[in-house]
């Protein structure tokens, strides 16, 4: 096997593209049974709040065609908890553990910052500006590119050394837009995308699938509309880019990477089988020796378009 | 020795109706081989995917272990969506990835006379807690069902334990079923009461148990995406009011651990 897979992100190396999605890989430790959790690109740890958060009321989740709704409300132990008991058991040394945050208010964002940038075994700040599933802020604050930039300025400069990543919400007019402001605010990185909004209801009982009635839709079925933002995001802007949406192959890493990302996330489809993401880091560089490509950067945006 | 939770790549060894199967209603069971799951405690669970699912539908699909030997997983699968329908559809050799066991089983105090409170195809885990009890003579079985009793492993159970099925044709045979169960709750008051089944059934077997301070057991049927922990999909209310994972720290409560209520 010759193929590299090691990717060169701000402050960090991953010894490959291959990472987990924040809510859909726990905190990690839940995915160690079916797998060496070294081998991954890194791990996007659930959203963290500073305070515990309960989440929404059920049913929190409805399946659709080849993908699902999610209203979880980021349900999450509080940064504190997760310092304490989840942090030192994840194997930060050998693979980036990215911590995702939700928050209220700027000032809210810039202290949640100011406790992880402290961290040893943190290796980056995915900030959370497209929660579809929560009252307060989530996904208004990536709507507005004034609001995503006073938020990334906020984070930025309480973050340290730590790379600060925005999460880009796809639920806006102009993407590029607030990727721009983002970017202008500080952000190191950018990960595309959050999930979509929408719903799904049942026509017997009247009720819509999710208590909160609407939710975020991931999985395969977002995997066309990722793809578009990232190449979007990839033409107007040089700070890296992560993709997200539906990948759940090593075809869709690497087409991900041709439109320009460096990494992928994979999240949904660690619910399809829990060694997804194992599975997919094990088998790229086989396909990447099958396609002839040597390394990631050469291959790296070259989409043959127009 | 099994690898506890790893994904296993298994193939199905047959698929065979339990009883008449119509166009609306079939339950089946489903055995593959086993390649050293690790042992597990009855009322605990798999995950099921087979490759038929490609990428739709995109969940896994939780059952309970319905019967666990060193050479065999068998499941018993009642069709009645698009998952189960793949599922009750497979032939001998078809590749279906499983893992497990999962989650938290039935408690087992051999000694203590332990009722088994099941519902339709909620009597599936009752199969492995029967067969793995130590001293079934101290166990009974009421079992609630709608479709044929030919259609669920009641005969089998009635082998090995003191059985009782309760049939439900018409609404008005609901409270003749609720009275049955009360009654059954406040004679092993004293004992273990285990429930498996519709959540209604649960809720009932809750609210009784309470009424008659007996100690009981439900094991609820949330929906699950990842079933490992994962995704905080399948939550349920507990009594303090937080949400835990019915997948990890179920799906097997005590009822005076949650505050149980209509919706899930
Ligand atoms: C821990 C656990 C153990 C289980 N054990 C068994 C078992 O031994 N045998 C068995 O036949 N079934 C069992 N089930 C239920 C089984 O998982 C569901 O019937 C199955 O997921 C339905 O899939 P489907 O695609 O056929 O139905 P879908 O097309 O997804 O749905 C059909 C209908 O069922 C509802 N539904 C879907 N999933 C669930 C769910 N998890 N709980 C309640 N309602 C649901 C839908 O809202 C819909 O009304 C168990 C569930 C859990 C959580
Ligand atoms: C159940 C669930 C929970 C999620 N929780 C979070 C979260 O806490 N923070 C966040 O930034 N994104 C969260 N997401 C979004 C994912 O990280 C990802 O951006 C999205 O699901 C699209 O990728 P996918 O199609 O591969 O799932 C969640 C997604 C799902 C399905
Ligand atoms: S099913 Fe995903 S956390 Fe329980």
């Amino acid at each position: 096997m010759s193929a590299d897979t090691a990717v060169r992100l701000p402050g960090m190396r991953a010894k490959n593209p291959v990472m987990t999605a924040s809510g859909t890989f726990g905190y990690g430790m839940e995915f160690a049974p079916y797998g060496d959790l070294r081998r991954l690109g890194g791990i996007v740890v659930k959203g963290l709040s500073l305070k515990p958060r309960t989440g929404n009321a059920m049913p929190r989740i409805a399946e659709t065609p080849c993908g699902m709704l999610n209203a979880i409300g980021l349900q999450n132990c509080g940064v504190e908890a997760f310092l304490r008991d989840k942090l030192p058991r994840l194997p930060f040394k050998d693979t980036p553990i990215i911590a995702n945050l939700y928050a209220c208010d700027a000032d809210e964002f810039a202290e949640l910052a100011g406790v992880l940038a402290a961290e040893e075994g943190v290796a980056a700040l995915e900030v959370n500006i497209s929660c579809p599933n929560v009252k307060a802020g989530g996904i208004a604050f990536g709507q507005d590119p004034a609001m995503a930039g006073k938020l990334t300025e906020a984070v930025k400069k309480r973050a340290g050394n730590k790379p600060v990543w925005v999460k880009l919400s796809p639920n806006v007019t102009d993407i590029v837009g607030i990727a721009r402001a983002a970017v202008l605010g500080g952000a190191d990185v950018l990960t595309c995308i959050n999930t979509l909004t929408g719903m799904a209801v049942d026509i017997r009982s009247r009720k819509p699938r999710l208590a909160n009635v609407i939710g975020g839709l991931s999985g395969p079925a977002i995997k066309p509309v990722a793809l578009r933002c990232v190449w979007q995001v990839c033409q107007a802007v040089s700070a890296p880019v992560i993709g997200v949406g539906g990948v759940s192959s090593a075809e869709d890493v690497l087409e991900f990477i041709l439109v320009g990302a460096h990494a992928v996330q994979i999240g949904t489809a660690n619910f399809m089988r829990p060694d997804m993401a194992f599975r997919i880091a094990e088998r790229l560089p086989q396909l990447m020796d099958e396609l002839g490509i040597k390394d990631l950067d050469e291959y790296r945006g070259t989409l043959l378009a127009g | 020795m099994g690898i506890s939770g790893a994904c296993r790549d298994l193939t199905i060894l047959s698929v065979t109706p339990a009883g008449p199967v119509g166009a609306q209603f079939g339950c089946y069971y489903l055995e593959m081989d086993n390649p050293g799951l690790d042992p597990a405690v009855a009322g605990q669970f798999v995950m099921v995917r087979p490759a038929a699912f490609g990428s739709d539908p995109v969940w896994p699909r939780p059952f309970s272990i319905c019967r666990l030997t060193p050479d065999r997983l068998t499941l018993f699968i009642q069709a009645c969506g698009r998952g189960t329908d793949i599922l009750c559809r497979l032939a001998p050799g078809d590749p279906v990835t499983v893992w497990g066991p999962l989650g938290q089983g039935f408690a087992l105090e051999p000694a203590v006379p332990t009722v088994m409170l099941a519902g339709g195809v909620g009597i599936a885990p009752f199969m492995e807690y029967a067969a793995t009890h130590p001293a079934p003579g101290n166990l009974s079985l009421v079992f609630g069902h709608r479709q044929p009793l030919s259609c669920y492993p009641f005969a089998e159970l009635s082998q090995l334990v003191r059985a009782e099925a309760f049939e439900e044709k018409t609404p008005d045979d609901l409270p003749r079923f609720i009275s049955r169960l009360e009654k059954t709750v406040a004679e092993f008051a004293g004992g273990l009461i285990l429930a498996c089944g519709p959540r209604p059934l649960l809720l009932t077997v809750a609210r009784l148990a309470r009424r008659y301070g007996a100690r009981a057991q439900v094991s609820l049927e949330n929906r699950m995406a990842c079933g490992v922990g994962g995704c905080l999909g399948c939550v349920e209310k507990n009594a303090l009011g937080q949400y835990v994972q019915t997948c990890t720290e179920g799906p097997v409560f005590w009822v005076d651990e949650l505050s149980l209520s209509e919706d899930a």
